[in-house]
């Protein structure tokens, strides 16, 4: 109880700040769309296409919903000093990690649900299992977060943060089975794609829309939980290690 | 007028801590014993020990890069040492880092504020980090706006405040949860005289309401002015530490002669020195001299003297001894040095 008011007021001026700013809301909800549109025209199929395009356009529009702005916030607030009131604050770091990226995580879900929307005016998406379909969209969405405070905590520089969050944001739209399957990667990166967070949440999302999944859903989820758990530890590892010299 | 700077808490765990005030550990409201911290082959901080008693204005004095904002850092938290103890308000602030915060402000040498909130949200925001309630920071921030003469700007943006309001914002941020210990790092560094004179009278004001303060400053004047007591650190050690009274003893009966050229000269010491054997002659500038003597300086002589030598002297003027001097004569800085390091110091300045 005594954390609440530090929490919550640092959640709410995070979002008012920057998760409601036009270039967030370009980037998280815009350029998903954008590339999934690019992926259906290409595709060439009709609009029963959508509901196998959906888990893509999902994670992606998770993945730059929550990275996009908090990679590059977290290093402009520490590298314009105001990231030292936040440590100078009687909080612990945990907790203050998770209150820097609960915005990031809220703005992910939300973002999930924008393509989800529209896909039920053009499709039917009644088969939806909305039972596995929220708690994985709240674990890529907590993923993708952390992965973007890690490159956040593991840069200096702005520029540095949106180089490497691109570096891996990029890859991950060709190499996690967003718009076709991960059998069809060549052999040799084919172990990459499943050394990648996201991976996991688009089988299970496939899963969720049309009962595709490759893997088991404890399976992806317990991979998808310890991902969350590893980069927000190697986060805070960083934050002490860099940050309190 | 600042009022009200009682020991206020928000959180019940540390209401036992913050107790200090009515105990008799509150007479030591800072500890620090042997502190080391090194940033590889440098030692930052070199076994660093002094102790600043409650309610007391402690400065700590040092050229740029001496250790003072290492050793604030260590003291709140920001950074850790690598040797020795820091005991805040008698809690012991390697194992107590987050319940010591609650006693402290912290007011950086940078106005670090958030420059897309209004004057009134980056105090609101501040109070809340400390966990004040809604109404308390909000009455908190108008009162404290008011104080610090920025009531007319509370909804303007911190980006859009001037140097000098940005300055007075940050160290009402620092003191938004009524810390009963703050530490300002150059306090008046880079803004105008006017506001860093209004800075001080908050200073003093704060003290007077009870408020201890540890306070880093490159203007040697100002802490004259506003500390009770000071250490001198010169490359991460206390070379002195005493009561600015005890001090300034050591210098009472100097007598100094602060000579001005038209033109500047690099022989003009090594001239003025043979002339005048009994004048401790110091280098202010090419252009600036400074005589120094236990004796009654008869600073005619010395302008007809550097006149007959080709110089031009355009003021000669008697300025009392300082606690500048007693910095200079303990950790052996040239005056020189000192004016230059009070120029990369933009803006500022003492005056008034």
């Amino acid at each position: 109880m005594r954390y609440c008011i530090p929490f919550w007021n640092i959640l709410v001026k995070d979002i008012r700040s920057y998760y409601l700013k036009p270039p967030n809301i370009s980037w998280g909800i815009v350029f998903p769309l954008a590339w999934t549109g690019m992926f259906f025209v290409r595709s060439g199929g009709g609009l029963d296409n959508v509901l196998s395009l959906l888990p893509g356009v999902v994670a992606l529009a998770i993945l730059f919903g929550t990275t996009s702005v908090l990679a590059v916030t977290v290093t402009f607030e520490k590298k314009g000093r105001s990231f030292e009131r936040l440590l100078l604050a009687p909080i612990p770091l945990e907790l203050l990690m998770l209150a820097k990226t609960s915005g990031a995580i809220l703005f992910g879900v939300i973002n999930a649900f924008v393509p989800i929307l529209l896909a039920s005016f053009i499709t039917d998406i009644a088969a939806t299992n909305w039972g596995i379909l929220f708690p994985t969209v709240l674990l890529i969405a907590m993923a993708s977060t952390f992965l973007g405070l890690f490159i956040a905590v593991s840069v200096s520089e702005v520029f540095e943060a949106q180089t490497f969050s691109n570096f891996v944001r990029f890859p991950m739209i060709f190499l996690c089975g967003l718009f076709f399957p991960i059998a069809m990667l060549p052999t040799f990166l084919q172990p990459l794609a499943y050394a990648l967070p996201v991976t996991y949440g688009v089988d299970v999302l496939h899963g969720a829309f049309d009962g595709t999944s490759v893997l088991s859903l404890p399976l992806n989820l317990a991979i998808l939980s310890i991902y969350c758990v590893v980069l927000f530890m190697l986060s805070l590892m960083n934050v002490r290690r860099r940050w309190i010299l | 007028m600042l009022h009200n700077y009682v020991l206020h808490v928000y959180n019940d765990d540390v209401r036992s801590s913050t107790a200090f005030a009515h105990t008799e550990q509150t007479q030591v409201a800072i500890r620090v014993h042997d502190l080391v911290k090194r940033y590889d082959a440098l030692t930052a901080v070199d076994r660093v020990s002094f102790e600043v008693s409650s309610g007391e204005v402690f400065g700590f004095l040092g050229p740029n890069g001496a250790g003072k904002t290492t050793t604030i850092n260590i003291l709140t938290g920001l950074a850790r040492s690598d040797g020795g103890e820091v005991w805040i308000g008698g809690l012991n602030c390697t194992s107590n880092t987050k319940r010591a915060q609650h006693l402290l402000g912290v007011v950086p040498d940078e106005s670090n504020l958030y420059p897309e909130l209004s004057g009134f949200q980056n105090l609101c925001f501040c109070g809340a980090l400390y966990g004040m309630r809604r109404v308390a920071r909000e009455t908190r921030a108008r009162e404290l706006l008011s104080d610090f003469d920025l009531a007319g700007a509370a909804d303007r943006k911190f980006a859009a405040y001037s140097r000098g309001m940005k300055r007075r914002l940050t160290i009402a941020a620092g003191i938004m949860h009524h810390p009963p210990i703050l530490f300002l790092d150059e306090p008046t560094t880079g803004i105008d005289v006017a506001s860093a004179r209004q800075v001080r009278q908050l200073i003093s004001e704060m003290n007077q309401a009870g408020t201890t303060i540890f306070l880093t400053t490159h203007y040697i004047e100002e802490a004259e002015r506003l500390c009770n007591r000071v250490a001198f650190i010169v490359d991460g050690r206390i070379v002195r530490e005493d009561t600015v009274t005890q001090l300034m003893r050591q210098v009472e009966g100097l007598h100094i002669v602060e000579v001005s050229l038209n033109s500047g000269s690099s022989e003009v010491v090594g001239l003025v020195s043979r002339e005048f054997p009994d004048l401790r002659v110091e280098k202010v500038s090419d252009a600036q001299l400074r005589l120094v003597s236990a004796r009654p300086i008869r600073a005619g002589a010395v302008v007809v003297f550097l006149e007959s030598a080709g110089l031009e002297v355009t003021e000669a003027r008697q300025v009392r001894p300082s606690l500048e001097d007693v910095f200079v004569s303990v950790t052996g800085l040239a005056v020189q040095e000192m004016k230059r390091e009070r120029e990369r110091m933009s803006g500022g300045g003492v005056a008034g």
